[in-house]
């Protein structure tokens, strides 16, 4: 008799009971992510964890999202409310970027810029269809391909909107083999994608050491909104080129980095309960996001084009899509698709140069946005 | 007449498809390199027999290192 009345005791402080379909829905989403990102290896680094963190935070009771009090409210709370882990992927970010190829061939920095077009394009059709200025941003930012600048910018102008905005950044970088090369063959003729580049000259330790430094000290004052990621991804830029931190250099790229994404991914997806995300406007995110991808890309092309009428050096518009830093998946596509036109043409290390570019250039956009909005 | 087959891009020998001694055509896949996590071919410049084959699988190339030689 007693045994029936603890079991009952038991049950009454399960969950099931409170478990709703909206919730339902939700298990199936974060689920359907985590089979994507084992079984197609979608962005498995931060797709799994944001899955398993949707999961999580639409279990009644567990509370692990009750504010003060759950666990991983606190991960969100300290890592990303306080904007310490988006920082800190950039510290390993930056550790783990060759400017060399940039800085053999600076002009393309405006393949960087180009390709951001797509971001602003992207800000005021969102505001149109009746997103808010702070919203319209985070949706834009999308188009910039690049993850922890995504979830800062979402942490400061629309935290409603972190979960869905992470996801459809992360999923559409998955993507970016698939979304790109269409666009990309668009825009181009054959003539223009056999164009093989001029030998990339020989970068000296000088330049990659003074690079990051002084790109620091003019990018932060001339938008210091932009100075969290912009001081630690150069940092940690400085930390590689130095050669005499080798050990911070490569905890910046292993430890550091592998132990903030597990922090970053998690608490991320553990933002997306059913009532915030099963809302109609969402839709609209996950279609601007992939909108703004395929605009940022266009843009990038159509700037190579028009570079290549004022110079007798001609740039391969292909690489005008790396210039939307997925890193590196957009400089293997666009060496996927030169290699089509031409087997013997290797884009790749050029290709480099606007991808890298476009993560500052990304960094910047985020940063004028928070400037002029908050 | 030798034509030295060059590394197009820094990176690893992924595959190494040659050995001394080998007909190969032109344009045949000689050797695999790997990139950015990236498998990418390196083309036999012309038909012939290889000669030399200066790496093997798992070696670090910079660009431009000799690969092999074709006569």
């Amino acid at each position: 008799m007693i045994l029936i009345q603890e079991t009952l005791a038991m049950f009454k402080t399960s969950g099931f009971f409170f478990v709703t379909p909206g919730m339902v829905v939700m298990w199936a989403i974060g689920f359907t992510l985590i089979y994507l990102a084992i079984a197609k290896d979608y962005e498995p680094l931060l797709l799994l964890p944001i899955g398993f963190g949707i999961v999580l935070a639409n279990l009644p009771l567990a509370d692990l999202m009750k504010p003060h009090e759950g666990l991983v409210w606190r991960f969100y709370h300290y890592g990303i409310q306080w904007e310490i882990i988006p920082p800190l992927i950039f510290l390993g970010l930056g550790a783990l970027t060759d400017f060399g190829p940039l800085l053999a061939r600076p002009v393309l920095i405006f393949l960087g810029a180009g390709a951001q077009a797509g971001v602003y394009i992207t800000f005021f059709v969102a505001h149109a269809i009746g997103f808010d200025l702070k919203e319209a941003a985070t949706i834009g930012i999308i188009g910039g391909a690049d993850g922890p600048t995504t979830i800062f910018l979402a942490t400061k102008l629309a935290p409603h909107m972190l979960g869905s905005c992470a996801v459809a950044a992360y999923s559409y970088m998955a993507l970016v083999p698939i979304i790109q090369p269409p666009i990309m063959k668009l825009l181009t003729t054959k003539e223009e994608r056999v164009i093989r580049m001029k030998k990339l000259r020989k970068v000296s330790r000088l330049e990659k050491i003074l690079f990051p430094m002084v790109s620091a000290l003019v990018i932060i004052l001339l938008v210091p909104a932009a100075a969290p990621l912009m001081a630690m991804f150069m940092l940690g830029n400085i930390f590689r080129e130095a050669k005499v931190v080798e050990r911070l250099n490569h905890a910046a790229q292993n430890e550091l980095l592998n132990i903030v994404t597990i922090f970053l991914g998690l608490p991320v997806g553990a933002t997306m309960n059913a009532e915030t995300f099963l809302q109609p406007k969402v839709i609209f995110i996950f279609f601007l996001g992939l909108f703004a991808f395929m605009i940022s890309t266009a843009t990038g092309v159509l700037l190579a084009k028009l570079m290549n009428l004022f110079s007798k050096d001609k740039i391969n518009p292909l690489l005008g899509a790396a210039g939307v830093s997925a890193v590196p998946m957009a400089a293997r596509v666009v060496h996927k698709v030169g290699a089509e036109a031409d087997k013997r043409n290797y884009l790749l290390m050029y290709a480099m140069g606007p991808n890298v570019a476009g993560v500052i250039g990304t960094v910047i956009a985020a940063g004028v946005f928070l400037t002029i909005l908050k | 007449m030798a034509e030295k087959i060059l590394a197009p891009l820094a990176g690893k020998v992924f595959k190494v498809y040659i050995s001394v001694g080998s007909k190969v055509e032109e344009d045949d896949e000689a050797i695999i390199i790997e990139a950015m996590k990236m498998e990418t071919p390196v083309f036999a410049p012309c038909s012939g027999t290889v000669k030399e084959v200066k790496v093997k699988e798992g070696d670090t190339i910079e660009e431009d290192d000799v690969l092999a030689v074709i006569e």
